[in-house]
C-alpha cells in the first residue's frame, strides 16, 4: 500500500499535527484540570522544544526508575507513549491522553505530573519515576502495599496513577490530613468509586513510609 | 442483547445438575473473611498487562473515522490520498471486500453494518485504517474525504414519536411495541386511596466511561484468529466475531485476563472487534486497535436518558393502593433496552399497578446495559413519587417504606424470595445513619441547609447457570482453578479462591486462577448483572467438593477406613475416629500416581417456585448552599441484603463504588447533545463530571444484613454490584427536598437548576 516504499520504521510524520498544533489542543485542556498540587501546574518548559523542527526525529535522554535511556522521538510524542511503546513501561496508563484523569501521572525529578501532558522532551534529561520504580525488587513499596490493604481499587486500572500521586504527595508532604490527602488525589479519576478506600490506603502509606 | 445478558424474567436456561451435595456453609473459614485481592499484586506493581498494554511483534495500529454529523448518508469516500501516506497499510471502508458485515441485531434483525452508507449518529463508524504507528493511523484519517448528504435529525426520545420527527430507521422510531404491564385495577386501586401525588421525573443520559478504553488487539494464524480484548465476557466476544466472521467458534479464542472496567459496556463484542480483525486478515499483521477517550464517550453505549410519570396513591397508614407509572426513553440510534418500570411494580405491595415502558430511536449513540439498567432511573422517579406520599400523609419517609415491603414477587407470579432484607437493610441504614435524631435536630437558618434522604430499591435477578468450573488439585497441594469469568474489578478471581479454599483448606497464596479465556477456560456467562457469584461461585464450590470427595476416596483406600469417616484439615486427611489414623495429602497415592486430582463443578438450577432478589435501602446527608445551589453530599449509608458476603473488604469497596456511581447520576452526569448541530458537547472528562475525591463523602458506611439464605445457591450469596447503586440518587434528590423544600425532578441537580428553582420560590437566601 501507500507509496511502495519500506517506511514501516520511519517516524515521517507528514500531514501530522504539527507542533504548534498539539500544543494548542493541549494547553486549554489543562487550564482546565483540576490541578491537585501546585508543581501540577506550573508551566511547562515549552521552549527548549520550540528550536525543534517539526517531523524531526530527536535525541533524547531519560532518566527512567535509575536507569539512563537514549532514544529517538518525534516532538510530538509524549512522555506518556514513550515510557509506553519505547520502553515497554507499560505500568503507565492512558485514560484520556488529555490531562483530565490522572492514570497516566508519573513523578518527574520527585514531583507527580501528567505524563499525557509532558511532551517526552520536556523530561530531555529529568529523572521519571513510574509506578514500576516504586518496587523494591519485586517486594511492593509502601504505598503499594498501603493500597493492597486497604483494597484501594477494583478494576486497578487507575491504581498506577493513583499509586504515583499518592507518592508524590507523601514526598511532599510526608504526614497529609484526611483534606490534604483528598486534594492530593483530586486530580486522578477512580470510575469504580474506590475513593474511600484510596484515602485510608494513602494515610496508611504514610504510616509504612515512616516505619522504614 | 440485555435481556439477554440479565434474564430478568422469563426461564433460567437448561442445566446439568449440580456434580456434587453439598450442605449449606455454616461458620466459614476463608469466605466472607477480609482478605485482600488474590491479584492485587499484578494491579499495584503494574504488572498486570491489560489489553491496552497488549502489544504482538509486527503488529498495526488501527484508528476509526466516525460520522461527525448526527444523522447522513455516506454519498462517497475517497481514500487515495490517505492511502499514499506514510505507514498506512489498509483502510476499510463501506464498500471494502468482506466489510459488509451486518451489525446491531434486535428482534431478529440487523439494523445497521459494520460501515453503513447511512450513519445515524455523531460517531458511527464510517472507514478505517491500520498503519504502522498510532500516530500514522490517526493521520490517515485526516486524509479520507467523506462527501455527506444531511438529514435532519431527532435527539429527545420525547420528539421522537411527533409525526413529523425525522425516522431514524425506515418503518418507524419505535423499537417494539409499548411494553405493558398490569395486575388489579387501578381506577379502584386510587379512588380507595386516602392520598395521591403525581409527577413527572426524568434522569440525564449518563455515559460509562470506563477508565480503560475500548478495544482488540487482533491476529490471525491461517484460518484461526486470536482475540486479546477488554471485556466483561470473553464468550460473547468469541459468538459475535464467529458470527460475524462466520468462523467456527472453536476457531477464535477470545482472552481477557484484565480489563480496567466496564460497567455494562463491555458486555459485547465492538465494531472495533471485527474492524481489528479484518484489517489484520487483510494486512497479514496483527492489528491492535483501542478507542480514543471521545469515541468511548461518543459510541461505546450509555444509560440511556428516561422520562417517568409517576402517580401513587396510599392509604391513612400508608398502605399503597395503586402505582401507575409510564416511562419513555431511548436505547439510541441503534436498539437497546430502555424500561424503567420494574422497581414500580415490584419494590412495594401495591394490588393495583399499570405500568407501560416506550422504547425509541434517536439519533444518538446506542445504550448499552449501564450498572443495574433502568433500575436508578426508576428509583429516581418512583422513590422521589414515595417521598412526596410520605409528606402528604405526614409520614416519616423509613415508616412509609416499612409498612410496604413485599413477602412476594408480584411482578413475577407472587412467588416468594428465597430471601427479602428489605427491612432490616431500612431498619438498619436508619439506625447507623442516625435517621430519627439527625432529622429531629434540624435547623433551618444560614445559607447552608442540611437535608436528610432515604431512598430504597432491589435488584430483580440473582444468578443462574449456565456456569462451570474446574478445579485441580497438583501432587505438592496447591491448586489451579480454572473458569471463564472474567474479572471486571469486582474481585471474582478472590472470592472464587476463597471459595475453593473453604472446601479444601489450602492457603489463598497455593492457589492460582486461570480465568476469562475461550480457549482454556470453562464456559461462563459474562460478568454483569451482580450475577457472577451466585452463578459462577456454586460452580467453584461443587468442583472444590469434587476434589475433596475424590482425595478421600484415595486417601480411605491407604488408611483402609471408610472414606466418610475422613476429613481434609489443613494439609492432611484425618479419621474423625482415630486422629492416629492421617496422611498428608501429598501422600495419597492417588495424587502421586496421577499427579493431579480433577473436579469439575457445574451450577445446578435454580429453586423452583422462588425469585431471588436483592434489596438495599440508601441514606444521605446534604448541605444545600441556597445562594449559589450548589449540594454537597455529606454523608451517605448503604444497606444492603446481598445474603452471604463473600469478602468483606472487596463488598465494602464495590458498595462504596455503587455510591459513587450513583452520586454521579444525582448530581453530576449528563450527556450533553446540541440541539442545533446534534453533537455531543461534553465528550471528555473535562465536561462529562463524574465524581472526583473531593465530590465523595468522607463518611460512607456499608452495612450488610447478612441475612441467611440457604435457597438462592450453595454458596448462599445474591451478589452485589447492581443494588449497590440504584437508590442513591433518589436518597440524594429527597435530602435536597429536605433541605430546602424544593424538588429537583430533573437529574443530575446541578447549581443553576437548584438555583433557579430557589430564585422562583423566592428562598434565595
Amino acid at each position: 500500500m501507500a507509496d511502495g516504499k519500506d517506511d514501516r520504521n520511519d517516524l515521517d510524520t507528514n500531514g501530522g499535527v504539527s507542533r504548534r498544533g498539539f500544543l494548542g489542543s493541549v494547553v486549554p485542556a489543562a487550564v482546565g484540570v483540576a490541578v491537585a498540587r501546585e508543581a501540577l501546574s506550573a508551566p511547562a518548559a515549552a521552549p527548549a522544544v520550540a528550536e525543534l523542527p517539526a517531523g524531526e526525529p530527536a535525541k533524547l535522554t531519560l532518566v527512567v526508575n535509575g536507569r539512563t535511556h537514549k532514544v529517538l522521538v518525534e516532538p510530538r510524542d509524549t512522555l506518556l507513549s514513550v515510557l509506553r511503546e519505547k520502553l515497554g513501561l507499560t505500568g503507565t496508563k492512558p485514560g484520556c491522553e488529555r490531562g483530565e484523569c490522572g492514570a497516566c501521572t508519573v513523578l518527574i525529578d520527585g514531583v507527580a505530573r501528567y505524563s499525557c501532558l509532558t511532551l517526552a522532551l520536556e523530561a530531555d534529561g529529568k529523572k521519571v519515576t513510574t509506578v514500576e520504580g516504586l518496587m523494591e525488587g519485586e517486594e511492593l513499596g509502601p504505598v503499594q502495599k498501603a493500597f493492597v490493604e486497604e483494597d484501594a481499587f477494583q478494576c486497578g486500572y487507575c491504581t498506577p496513577g493513583q499509586v504515583m500521586a499518592a507518592e508524590g504527595l507523601l514526598r511532599e508532604n510526608p504526614e497529609p490530613g484526611l483534606d490534604e490527602i483528598r486534594h492530593g488525589m483530586s486530580g486522578n479519576l477512580c470510575r469504580c468509586g474506590a475513593y474511600a478506600h484510596i484515602f485510608k490506603a494513602v494515610d496508611k502509606a504514610a504510616r509504612f513510609r515512616k516505619e522504614r | 442483547m440485555t435481556d439477554l445478558l440479565y434474564w430478568l424474567q422469563g426461564p433460567v436456561p437448561e442445566t446439568e445438575p449440580p456434580t456434587a451435595e453439598m450442605p449449606p456453609w455454616g461458620e466459614t473459614k476463608v469466605v466472607g473473611k477480609p482478605v485482600p485481592r488474590v491479584d492485587a499484586y499484578e494491579r499495584v506493581s503494574g504488572s498486570a498487562v491489560y489489553p491496552l498494554d497488549f502489544a504482538l511483534p509486527d503488529m498495526l495500529h488501527a484508528a476509526i473515522l466516525r460520522s461527525p454529523h448526527a444523522h447522513a448518508r455516506v454519498k462517497a469516500i475517497d481514500t487515495s490520498a490517505a492511502e499514499k501516506m506514510p505507514g498506512v497499510r489498509a483502510i476499510l471502508t463501506a464498500f471494502s471486500p468482506g466489510a459488509d458485515v451486518p451489525w446491531y441485531r434486535s428482534r431478529g434483525r440487523f439494523y445497521s453494518k459494520l460501515f453503513d452508507e447511512r450513519v445515524r449518529h455523531e460517531g458511527d463508524e464510517v472507514a478505517a485504517v491500520a498503519a504502522e504507528t498510532r500516530a500514522q493511523a490517526f493521520d490517515a484519517l485526516k486524509a479520507i474525504r467523506v462527501e455527506y448528504e444531511e438529514f435532519a435529525f431527532v435527539l429527545d426520545p420525547r420528539e421522537s414519536l411527533a409525526p413529523d420527527a425525522p425516522l431514524v430507521h425506515d418503518g418507524g422510531n419505535r423499537y417494539g411495541e409499548p411494553a405493558r404491564y398490569e395486575r388489579g385495577d387501578l381506577a379502584a386501586g386510587f379512588a380507595a386511596a386516602d392520598a395521591v401525588v403525581e409527577a413527572t421525573y426524568s434522569t440525564a443520559c449518563e455515559i460509562h466511561a470506563p477508565m480503560e478504553v475500548h478495544g482488540s488487539v487482533a491476529k490471525w494464524d491461517g484460518n484461526r484468529l486470536t482475540i486479546w480484548d477488554s471485556t466483561q465476557g470473553v464468550f460473547v466476544v468469541q459468538q459475535m466475531v464467529a458470527g460475524a466472521l462466520k468462523l467456527p467458534l472453536a476457531n477464535v479464542r477470545v482472552i481477557g485476563h484484565y480489563m480496567g472496567g466496564g460497567f455494562g459496556s463491555k458486555l459485547e463484542a465492538g465494531k472495533y472487534t471485527v474492524i481489528a480483525a479484518l484489517l489484520a486478515k487483510t494486512t497479514a499483521r496483527p492489528v491492535k486497535l483501542f478507542l480514543t477517550r471521545e469515541e468511548v464517550f461518543l459510541n461505546a453505549g450509555n444509560r440511556p436518558a428516561n422520562t417517568m410519570k409517576v402517580k401513587i396513591g396510599a392509604k391513612k397508614d400508608g398502605a399503597l393502593t395503586a402505582i401507575e407509572f409510564s416511562s419513555i426513553g431511548s436505547g439510541g440510534a441503534y436498539p437497546n433496552g430502555a424500561d424503567t418500570s420494574f422497581l414500580a411494580t415490584d419494590l412495594y405491595t401495591c394490588p393495583n399497578v399499570a405500568a407501560v415502558d416506550e422504547n425509541v430511536a434517536i439519533n444518538a449513540g446506542r445504550a448499552r446495559a449501564m450498572r443495574a439498567p433502568g433500575f436508578p432511573q426508576g428509583a429516581w422517579a418512583l422513590e422521589q413519587a414515595m417521598d412526596e406520599l410520605a409528606l402528604k400523609l405526614g409520614m416519616d419517609p423509613v415508616a412509609l417504606r416499612l409498612a410496604n415491603v413485599p413477602k412476594v414477587s408480584q411482578r413475577r407470579g407472587n412467588l416468594p424470595y428465597t430471601s427479602t432484607g428489605l427491612a432490616e437493610c431500612l431498619r438498619d441504614g436508619a439506625k447507623a445513619f442516625g435517621w430519627e435524631t439527625t432529622r429531629a435536630a434540624k435547623k433551618d437558618d444560614g445559607p447552608i441547609r442540611k437535608g436528610y434522604g432515604v431512598a430504597a430499591g432491589m435488584w430483580g435477578y440473582g444468578g443462574g447457570p449456565p456456569a462451570r468450573v474446574v478445579v485441580k488439585l497438583f501432587a505438592d497441594g496447591s491448586v489451579n482453578v480454572n473458569a471463564g469469568a472474567a474479572d471486571i474489578g469486582t474481585g471474582t478471581k478472590t472470592v472464587m479462591a476463597q471459595t475453593v479454599a473453604e472446601e479444601l483448606g489450602v492457603p489463598l497464596e497455593k492457589i492460582r486462577i486461570e480465568h476469562a479465556d475461550t480457549g482454556t477456560t470453562q464456559y461462563s456467562g459474562p460478568s454483569g448483572g451482580s450475577k457472577t457469584v451466585p452463578s459462577d461461585m456454586p460452580a467453584a464450590r461443587a468442583a472444590a467438593v469434587e476434589v475433596r470427595t475424590k482425595l478421600l476416596a484415595g486417601a480411605a483406600e491407604e488408611l483402609k477406613v471408610p472414606a466418610a469417616e475422613l476429613k481434609l484439615e489443613g494439609a492432611d486427611v484425618v479419621s474423625t475416629k482415630d486422629p492416629a489414623k492421617k496422611l498428608a495429602v501429598t501422600e495419597v497415592p492417588a495424587l502421586q500416581r496421577n499427579q493431579v486430582i480433577v473436579g469439575v463443578g457445574t451450577r445446578g438450577p435454580n429453586v423452583e417456585g422462588k425469585v431471588i432478589s436483592m434489596f438495599a435501602a440508601h441514606f444521605a446527608e446534604v448541605e444545600v448552599n441556597v445562594r449559589t445551589g450548589e449540594v454537597s453530599v455529606t454523608k451517605l449509608v448503604a444497606a444492603q441484603d446481598s445474603a452471604r458476603v463473600m469478602n468483606r473488604l472487596t463488598f465494602e469497596c464495590q458498595v462504596q463504588g455503587g455510591l459513587v456511581m450513583g452520586l454521579g447520576l444525582g448530581r453530576t452526569e449528563e450527556r450533553v447533545l446540541d440541539r442545533q448541530t446534534g453533537k455531543m458537547v461534553n465528550a471528555n472528562w473535562h465536561d462529562y463530571k463524574i465524581p472526583t475525591a473531593l465530590d465523595v463523602p468522607v463518611a460512607q458506611e456499608v452495612l450488610s444484613a447478612e441475612l441467611v439464605d440457604t435457597e438462592c445457591n450453595t454458596a448462599g450469596a445474591k451478589g452485589v454490584g447492581e443494588p449497590a447503586t440504584i437508590p442513591t440518587a433518589a436518597a440524594i434528590a429527597n435530602a435536597v427536598r429536605d433541605a430546602v423544600g424544593l424538588r429537583v425532578h430533573d437529574s443530575p441537580i446541578t447549581p443553576p437548576k437548584l438555583a433557579a428553582l430557589l430564585a422562583a420560590a423566592g428562598k434565595k437566601g
